[in-house]
């Protein structure tokens, strides 16, 4: 009774489990095969003779410049936000002036807000400084709109840096940018891997923003890229789904190899709320 | 004299301008000051590029009486109840995944594995899925001897659901990930005491495992409910809303007056009302969750 029991929870598991991987698969194995293997064929058949084909057309369709473009993106506005996000958990846990409940406060809101509603502002503020159709704009916005996750997340770990760190530090006559730079800093490097990996995956994968202030396809990211890939080849299937492949293998990959470490971030970024 | 010296250093107001600056400054211009603007756009008649013109209250009196945006409200609170009802199948699978279960943290990454990636390919791919002729689950369906399988998502009966089951594909493994850390912080001494009394393993989960959990749970509600007021990039990419708004949510909605229709003040009420109503949710929600008694252990 027991085993059976056992057993009927591991079935259950086991469902879930195909529910959450087979689509993947499913892409996978037709970004590699023809339309009509796709049409005709059952959806569990392996592809035949892999189409490496597909991922060749779309490479010369120019994905490559919307990969670029993700991935300068996100590296240089993940920097900018954790440094930012840095100075301010700084300021805010360790030293000692009255605002400092009211400012964290502050930059909380921008965790409750839908981000729609501050769109058309945006848009219009940008245009008004001629950054619509420039990356600059993406780049400051996803600076601006992860600072509040990332020192949410900064801020556990902030508050239980031991005084006699920053004592000793300071007793040496070492300066406060000193002391920050050069021992807060260094020793936060496991939270803020953390938050580098939050970032990460939340400017890869940002959506309206880009959608919104960029036109040109020269500073367009993946996401929005693929949008015109997809639509431009209507109907074949093996091609976007190359391109559907190409769009998340990285974070895919990324994934095998910190698994551990992004669990931790996204746990972080969501019960601490 | 060295305490001293620390607090002074400690309390530089120089110091602490220059590291709070930046994020205050990036904050206050890109998200307070836009969130202030879009209530008083919604004050003018607009179309984004030309000059504005103060019309009062108009817009929002408009926005009240139209249909297409409380559909699109309906939706969104449709998606959001839904959203919160789906949570009691993740707390089930993480209740059994934290019960002992061989390769528990093998499946927990196999679920979140679709978390991690884009709405947008989300959505693509799901397209894929529900086409009629040619995706995965009419294919299976129609192998199963199922003629007439339904068009999914070109249909305005089944549509919403349709859209939810992405959904569900993308946040479940966040919601067990949450739910099976929780689990695991239980002390094992109280299962231990529970199963020497004779509890069966679901007395276990029902009576002991869940009520101590229950504090995460409200977070995850209350995120869940919120999350799903402001849904866009999976539902803008798969049906832009269509067919003929029935699968239309509040920020779709808001995005095609003023991208596609170049109503920028009308749009920009809408924005705000969205705002409003966002913050209106939060707090009903986070009253009704709060605990009046804090379960110790």
């Amino acid at each position: 009774m027991r085993r059976i029991g056992y057993i009927l929870l591991y079935v259950a598991l086991a469902i879930v489990a195909v529910f959450q991987i087979f689509p993947i698969i499913w892409l996978f194995m037709f970004s590699l095969k023809t339309n009509q293997e796709i049409f005709a064929g059952n959806p569990f058949a392996l592809p035949t003779d892999p189409k490496w084909e597909n991922y060749a057309k779309v490479f010369e369709g120019g994905i490559g410049t919307y990969f670029w473009n993700s991935i300068w993106i996100t590296v240089v506005a993940t920097v900018i936000t954790i440094l930012i996000a840095s100075m301010a958990t700084f300021a805010i846990t360790r030293m000692k002036w009255k605002f400092s409940g009211l400012v964290l406060g502050i930059i909380m809101v921008g965790l409750m807000i839908p981000i729609h509603s501050a769109l058309i502002p945006l848009y219009n503020m940008f245009l008004n400084v001629n950054l619509i159709d420039n990356p600059l704009s993406i780049v400051i916005t996803y600076t601006t709109y992860n600072l509040p996750i990332t020192v949410m997340i900064l801020l556990g770990f902030y508050t239980t840096i031991p005084r006699e760190i920053e004592e000793a530090a300071i007793i040496d006559g070492s300066s406060i940018h000193r002391l920050f730079f050069r021992i807060i800093l260094p020793i936060s490097a496991p939270i803020m891997s953390t938050t580098v990996i939050i970032n990460m995956i939340y400017n890869w994968n940002e959506f309206v923003f880009v959608n919104t202030f960029i036109s040109s396809d020269k500073f367009k990211t993946l996401t929005v890229g693929i949008q015109n890939f997809i639509g431009q080849y209507m109907t074949d299937w093996g091609a976007i789904g190359a391109t559907l492949v190409i769009s998340v293998l990285p974070i895919i990959l990324a994934f095998l190899f910190f698994s551990d470490k992004i669990m931790e971030g996204i746990t972080a970024s969501a019960v601490k709320g | 004299m060295g305490l001293n010296v620390m607090n002074k250093v400690m309390s530089n107001k120089w110091i602490i301008f220059l590291y709070t600056f930046p994020a205050l400054l990036l904050i206050a211009v890109l998200i307070v000051i836009p969130l202030i603007l879009s209530g008083y756009f919604g004050l003018m008649d607009w179309d984004g590029i030309g000059a504005m013109e103060f019309i009062g209250l108009e817009n929002y009196i408009v926005a009240l009486q139209d249909t297409k945006f409380w559909e699109s409200a309906l939706h969104s609170f449709l998606l959001a109840i839904f959203s919160a009802l789906s949570l009691l199948i993740y707390l089930a699978v993480a209740l059994i995944l934290a019960s002992k279960i061989k390769g528990a943290n093998f499946l927990r990454k196999i679920y979140l594995i679709p978390m991690l990636l884009s709405s947008v390919a989300i959505a693509q791919l799901w397209v894929k899925i529900y086409n009629p002729s040619n995706g995965m689950l009419n294919s299976i369906l129609m192998g199963l001897g199922i003629d007439n399988p339904p068009a999914w998502l070109a249909d305005p009966n089944i549509v919403l659901y349709a859209i939810f089951i992405p959904i569900i594909w993308q946040y479940a493994g966040f919601y067990i990930l949450i739910y099976y850390a929780a689990l695991k912080n239980i002390p094992e001494s109280l299962v231990e005491a529970a199963k020497i009394d004779g509890a069966t393993p679901l007395q276990i989960a029902l009576k002991i495992k869940v009520p101590l959990i229950m504090n995460v749970f409200k977070v995850t509600i209350v995120l869940s409910i919120v999350g799903s007021l402001k849904y866009f990039d999976l539902i803008y990419v798969m049906t832009g809303g269509g067919p003929n708004g029935a699968s239309e949510v509040m920020a779709s909605y808001m995005y095609k007056l003023a991208f596609a229709s170049y109503d920028f003040g009308y749009g920009s009420a809408i924005g705000f009302l969205l705002l409003i109503i966002t913050l209106i949710v939060t707090v009903i929600i986070r009253k009704l969750t709060a605990s009046k008694d804090e379960i110790q252990y």
